[in-house]
Order: structure tokens, then sequence, then C-alpha cells
């Protein structure tokens, strides 16, 4: 490479969001630099659940629903990939996935909101089914009976988050990435057609650059002319000791990794920046999770923690190229695992055409910028 | 394999035998010995083979903190067998692959884990 510094595209962050549309570019022969903040970022990647999951997504935004179905069929395509670009097996697995309620409140909410999502004009519409305690039991064996009911669709699955991100990483440099750890990105601007980047103590150039930088997109984003107004959402997780394969289903809120882990969640608090685990929220996950399966009382927790969602105004994601400054692409959403597929196979490739194309025009930030009834 | 050194028999003067079962089989453990020393005494350098890849491990550290010594006792999985003193008729297991859920389900509430592999 004559000069190290110049890149065809820059992408900022190296957690799922930007590993995985750094893999897909570095497979269409881009050059592309991945810069990533380093151990002290706030690292949503990996605090997540590991869920690739379609069901109930979409309400308030029908494109979104199916752009992740579309990412949700694509995900074997990418499972395969990684096999043979990083020899990892991620164990993707889509089952199919359960939502179970612990009331008649809860079911009856819950069938309200799929109606009135598959409700919105322009959703492409998927089967679920509507279970009761008796059909889940068959389903499910070893559901308490304080499981009242729940719904489940074919699409939903999950996957070993922490093997995707390292496969993710892996399949970049395979395909000829440059990946620059430590390297926090500080300041952006666009010079003479190029965007120059400053990050910690060095200088890069890149034709484009993609902001991948989850919460730090906050700051960065307004620098190249873009907005994106997200703000952290804590969740925490239990993580019980690994047992034998008990559970063949993903449920939303507690699943079984392929290595025999139960992973038990996921609040959504409004916390700040406050990345802690606090017992309150615990004690209500295990009581849950006792309801759902009285007999995880005797496994024990192994670890807790606690990781903030980067969440937009609406809850959806935000993919925008700036007007201002073309060439500028800024990537954000809450839901890494499930879009992983989506952003490399599909975001990737219309990043590296230089047009986001129509179907992600209704992901604009534009939507969020409605003004305030007075 | 580990054995005994013979003049500590000095610092424990008053060790008596203790029944137990390892896997099932009779064994006389020492008084004042672990889990973990009591299946080195018994001549087992592995305790326990791992969830995921089936491997055998046996007790490293002797110290609490490598959890590679974990073994059934008395029907509870994943116990630290370096952290526990063996006692009179305890039932000792090693462990294969990962635990199961079951132990503690009433029959109501059960659950059939599959056959290990």
């Amino acid at each position: 490479m004559a000069n190290p510094a110049t890149f065809d595209i820059a992408v900022v962050g190296g957690g799922l969001v930007g590993a995985a549309i750094g893999y897909g570019l570095a497979r269409g022969g881009v050059q592309v630099a991945l810069l990533d903040e380093g151990d002290i970022a706030y690292r949503a990647s990996r605090g997540n659940f590991g869920l690739v999951w379609v069901q109930g997504k979409g309400l308030g935004l029908a494109p979104y629903s199916n752009w992740t179905q579309l990412s949700a069929r694509r995900w074997p395509e990418l499972a395969a990939l990684l096999r043979a670009d990083a020899d990892t097996d991620v164990a993707l697995e889509q089952p199919g996935g359960f939502h179970l309620c612990l009331s008649e409140r809860e079911l009856e909410v819950r069938v309200q909101t799929l109606t009135r999502l598959f409700a919105q004009p322009g959703l492409e519409a998927y089967p679920f089914e509507v279970l009761d305690h008796a059909a889940l039991a068959d389903r499910i064996p070893g559901i308490g009976s304080a499981v009242v009911g729940g719904t489940y669709t074919r699409l939903d699955g999950h996957v070993n988050a922490l093997k995707l991100l390292r496969a993710l990483h892996a399949g970049f440099g395979k395909h000829g990435g440059t990946y620059l750890p430590n390297t926090r990105t500080e300041r952006l601007q666009s010079s003479g057609g190029r965007f120059v980047l400053e990050a910690h103590g060095t200088t890069l150039r890149a034709s484009k650059i993609v902001l991948a930088a989850g919460l730090g997109n906050l700051h960065l984003a307004p620098q190249v002319g873009l907005a994106a107004p997200v703000r952290p959402q804590r969740g925490q997780i239990l993580v019980l000791e690994r047992v034998r394969r008990f559970l063949h289903h993903p449920l939303a809120t507690l699943r079984q990794t392929d290595e025999g882990t139960v992973l038990i969640g996921d609040s959504q608090e409004e916390a700040g920046y406050d990345d802690t685990v606090g017992l309150a929220v615990l004690a209500t996950l295990a009581d849950r999770a006792l309801r759902t399966f009285p007999a995880l009382r005797d496994v024990r927790i192994n670890r807790t923690w606690a990781a903030l969602r980067v969440m937009s105004p609406d809850g959806f994601p935000v993919y925008e190229q700036s007007r201002a400054q073309p060439g500028a692409f800024l990537a954000t959403c809450h839901s890494g695992v499930t879009l992983a597929a989506a952003h490399a196979l599909e975001l990737a490739p219309l990043i590296a055409a230089g047009d986001l194309g129509p179907r992600l025009q209704p992901f604009s930030a534009e939507r969020l910028h409605v003004q305030k009834a007075t | 394999m580990f054995k005994r050194l013979p003049d500590l028999a000095a610092f424990h003067p008053d060790a008596r035998a203790l029944a137990v079962t390892i896997d099932g089989k009779p064994f006389a453990a020492r008084a004042g010995d672990t889990v973990a020393a009591t299946l080195f005494a018994a001549g087992l350098a592995d305790c326990r083979t791992t969830p995921v890849l089936g491997s055998a491990r046996g007790p490293f550290c002797m110290m609490g903190v490598c959890f590679d010594c974990l073994v059934v006792i008395d029907g509870q999985p994943n116990q630290q067998g370096c952290m526990i003193p063996v006692g009179e008729g305890m039932r000792i297991q090693r462990q294969q692959g990962a635990r199961a859920v079951a132990a503690a389900a009433g029959p109501a509430d059960g659950m059939t884990p599959e056959a290990q592999p």
C-alpha cells in the first residue's frame, strides 16, 4: 500500500454494526479501515442477549419489520460465509421463538400488539401462533403453571453473539481489511472530496466514512452534517451455569446457548450512562424466569452484567447519507445481532455504491425531525 | 499419580477413616482431606468432563479458584471438591458433562433433559 493512511472507506466503530458493515465491504473488495475505540468503550456488542429476533418488531415503522425479516432470512448465508472466512461456527439456530406471558393481561396486550403490527400497510405479514398453557407445555417441556400463554413465530432464532463479533473481525481481516484498535475517532472533516479522521494521534483519509460508533455517534454525526440523537438504555442479564440442553427454542427473555449456558434478560431501563447492575431488576428477572421454568430454582447464577443499548428516539434504526457531505454514512440500531446479516450483505454493498436506495429511505433521521406541538 | 507423603501423617495423628462412595464404589477416605484430595487418594486424577467438548479435567489449583474439581456430592452437581471436607457417608460422583436441571423439579413442573451424548 502506497499510503497506509488512505482508504476507500473508513468505518468508525468496531462493534457488531461496524464489524458487520466492514466485513461486507471488505468482502466486496473495498479497502476498508475499521477504527475501534478499545476496551474502554461501552461495548453493547459484548453485553447483548444474542437473539436473531423478528417477532413483534416494527410497530410504528413497517419497513423495520421487513428489514428485520430480510436479515433473518439472510442469516444462514452470513453464518455460512463466516464459517468459510473465519473458520467459526457462530451457532446460529432458527427454530422459531416464543414470547411467554405470565398473566392474562400480558397475553391480551401481546396479542393486541401483534394484531396492530400486522395491520400496518406495507408490512410483510408472517404467520404467528397464539398458544395457551397446554399447547405451550407440549412444545416447551418444563414451563411452570404461571405461564398462561404466549406467541410463536417460526422466524425467530439465536446465535452466539461473542463468536459472531469475533468471526466478523476475523472475516474482515481475511478479506484484507485494516483493523485499528485503541483508535478513538475524535474529529471528522471533509477536505478536497475526502474525509479526514483524527483518531488517537493519527490522521486517516478516506473517500467515504461510515459512522457505526454506537453512542459515540451522538457527537460524531454532527461533524459531517448528520444527526444521531441516540441515548443509552440499560439492559441487565443473568447468566446461569451450564446445564444439559433442555430448551430448544429461544424465548424473548430466556435462552440456552449452544454451550449450555442459560441467559435471562432483559430489562429496559433509562439510567443514563450507568452500566452497573442492580439487585431490584435482577431479582425481577430471576423471579420471572423461575415462574417460567420452576426447575431452574437450584441452578446457580454464575454472573450478571449490564450493558447499554443504543436507542434512537423512536427505537428504530437510522441509516442515512449526509446531504451536506455526501460520502458520510450513519448506521445505528439496537439490534446489531439480528441485523448483522442485513448490514453485511445488504447495507454494505449500498454504501460501497454510494447510494442507500429506496429500501432504506424510511430509516432516515428526517422522520425524527417532526416539530413538537406547542 | 499422587501419593500421600508418609511423614504428613504426623500432622493428623487422629485422622480416622470415613466410609464414602466414589461413583458408587465404597472407599475409605481420611478425615481432614477434601473431596478432591480423596479422589487423588483413590487414584483418580480426573473428576469430570467439560460441558462443551467432553474433555477430562481434574483438580488443579486445590484452593478454590480454578473450578476444575467440580463433582457431584450427595446428588448436588457442580460442587468444588477442593473446598469441601470429606464427610462420613458422602456419595461422591465424578461429573460427566454439564449438569442437568431436573434435580429440584417436582413432578408437576419437571423437565426431562436429553440423554448425555
